[in-house]
């Protein structure tokens, strides 16, 4: 096995007789923002495990109670446990939120690879992206949304569609580039199959980048499911989700603050998170950009 | 002025393009359209009488360009619900939209550019920092957390502001300034946040060039050196940062007018959703992607402010 830069780097870092520490010092966006969606996570994932109550469970009789022993984060206006209705709405968000982060990445690497390849096809693929981008995404989402019956499936849908033309723009300008140099030239003269090169020899060389955009949809996808849903365009009602949560906690705000706190917090904590693992992979793996934004 | 020409007709593929999306997204769907429209507990009469009166009956290219030859005539059709022309509905609301856009861009703009300034020039410190945190938090909050926190304190606890709601400007400024206060900085924080990252990036690029030492070295004063030297060499990349984050601040302002119960385009588009009242859905993303579209056309003409070597 050859020995990259990554290696040594690697190796330096494990020299070091508390590795972890040296890496977090190194690395602190990374280490906090991961550990962070870590413990959003295992929330989440773990939700019929630490939450007692089923979160579809209604008690008309204790509606609207704070924060006790029994409700931890208190009842909402059916008398529904918010501790468990948060837990269980953290999945929907980090479903929609990977959901989206792919599809729009996995669209976006086919289209861009296309319009940097093909300069026939670049002029309509342009255009049309350039349409897309001049809708404000959340107000494409809505319409999206509004044509559809709700689901979990329409909202990654709806999502990932406005997300997909950045990541187009990304793709085709490194396409540009690297098809200019000399190892595609190389391998196009020792006639590489079209199909082989894009996948081992393109796409390689625009893996770390994409994996930084694709954390930062991810976030923006989290806030999108959200916001539609309090909205009214998201996630069917009767599905427990953070924005759900928010959109019918808004009728008791001055009763029950805790109804729309809690929920707010975790979707607060969980777009934190992912955002500063964006920053910190941006810094860690490509110090290049890391220095614009 | 010829470039401007130029320009603006190259906007003429970019909306077309949105009008074909807008028109096209109604067929898109697995059902009916006119079903959908409808809603659940509809009669078969019903769903015919929308399908005819929206014309969904006719072939689709047909629909299409009678769409947008109506559209060039200002005629973007009737509310199903309402029954009323869809541009008098948007005007209705224009009114409360455009103030709170306004005023959460100029509350952004004035705070995240000196943020950004500052962060740059103190690079490193704890200063930078603390503001790098803070724009890091504000572009994580949603902006029904901030909103909903600012209520529950400003409003409800110390009853300082108004809950909710909106005045016109005809009404007092008093009144109209203090319903706008807590929408803004619900509103704005994000926003504040790009601008104040973009700013802080930009800033640290200029002030390693040769110029800014050169400045430095002859004894220019710190405020003269960041405004005059730097920040107008920054100057491009974060108006462009301020047009293209427009998309994201109407998203904001559709959610904040949610949150604080302003009758504008974004309780427009939620009375929309609800009563799955289509047409009305097509203006408001029509008229909003054009605005988007305007402003960063403004935006690049601006360029030519701060940058003379950019003529055109």
């Amino acid at each position: 096995m050859p020995v990259t830069l990554a290696h040594l780097e690697l190796r330096l870092e494990s020299s070091s007789r508390r590795p972890w520490l040296g890496f977090a010092r190194r690395h602190p966006l990374l280490v906090a923002g991961s550990a962070l969606l870590l413990l959003m996570a295992v929330l989440a994932l773990a939700a019929p495990w630490i939450a007692a109550q089923d979160p579809a469970d209604m008690d008309i009789l204790h509606r609207l109670q704070g924060p006790s022993a029994a409700h931890r984060f208190g009842t909402d206006a059916l008398g529904r446990d918010v501790f468990s209705r948060t837990l269980w709405g953290g999945r929907v968000s980090l479903l929609v939120g990977i959901s989206v982060a792919l599809l729009a990445t996995g669209a976006g690497v086919l289209i861009g690879m296309v319009a940097g390849f093909f300069r026939l096809a670049d002029t309509l693929i342009m255009r049309v992206m350039d349409g897309m981008m001049a809708i404000p995404g959340i107000l494409l989402a809505v319409a999206l949304m509004t044509v559809t019956q709700a689901s979990v499936r329409t909202v990654v849908i709806a999502i990932t569609v406005p997300e997909i033309p950045r990541v187009v723009r990304l793709v085709r300008s490194l396409v540009l580039i690297i098809r200019e140099q000399p190892y595609i030239q190389a391998a196009e003269a020792v006639g590489t199959r079209f199909h082989w090169l894009l996948l081992r020899h393109v796409l390689p060389n625009i893996v770390t980048p994409l994996i930084v955009q694709a954390t930062f949809i991810c976030a923006s996808a989290v806030i999108f499911e959200a916001y539609l849903s309090f909205l009214g365009a998201g996630t069917p009602p009767e599905i427990p989700s953070w924005g759900n949560m928010i959109a019918e906690g808004r009728a008791v705000v001055q009763l029950a603050f805790h109804v729309i706190l809690y929920p707010g917090l975790f979707l607060g904590c969980t777009v934190l998170s992912i955002n500063l693992l964006g920053d910190g992979l941006r810094d860690k793996l490509d110090p290049r950009i890391a220095r614009r934004l | 002025m010829k470039y401007l020409l130029k320009r603006l007709l190259a906007l003429i593929p970019v909306l077309a393009v949105v009008a074909v999306i807008v028109f096209l997204l109604l067929h898109l769907g697995s059902t009916d359209p006119a079903v959908l429209i409808a809603g659940d507990n509809a009669s078969a009469d019903d769903i015919l009488q929308i399908r005819q009166k929206l014309g969904l009956d006719r072939p689709l290219l047909e629909q299409f360009f009678s769409w947008v030859w109506r559209i060039l005539h200002g005629d973007m059709g009737v509310s199903v619900f309402t029954g009323l022309p869809v541009t008098t509905m948007i005007r209705q609301r224009l009114e409360p939209t455009f103030w709170l856009t306004l005023s959460t861009m100029l509350f952004a703009v004035v705070l995240a550019v000196p943020m950004g300034i500052v962060a740059a020039w103190r690079a490193g410190t704890w200063i930078d920092r603390a503001i790098m945190a803070l724009a890091v938090l504000a572009f994580s909050l949603p902006v029904f957390l901030i909103g909903y926190f600012l209520i529950f304190g400003f409003s409800i606890k110390w009853a300082l502001l108004p809950v909710q709601g909106f005045r016109s400007i005809s009404e007092g400024f008093g009144p109209f300034i203090r319903h706008l206060i807590l929408p803004t900085l619900s509103g704005g924080l994000v926003y504040m946040a790009l601008i104040a990252r973009m700013t802080r990036a930009t800033m640290l690029e200029v002030l390693e060039e040769d110029y800014i030492r050169t400045a430095r070295a002859k004894g220019l004063g710190n405020t003269r050196l960041l405004v005059r030297h730097a920040l107008k060499n920054a100057a491009v990349p974060i108006v462009t940062t301020i047009g293209l984050g427009v998309a994201l601040l109407l998203g904001g302002v559709i959610v904040t007018e949610s949150v604080f119960a302003i009758p504008g385009i974004g309780r427009l588009t939620v009375d929309s959703i609800l009563r799955r009242d289509y047409p009305v859905i097509q203006g408001i993303v029509l008229v909003t992607s054009a605005v988007y579209v305007l402003i960063n056309l403004a935006v690049d003409l601006l360029y030519t402010v701060f940058d003379p070597r950019i003529r055109y």
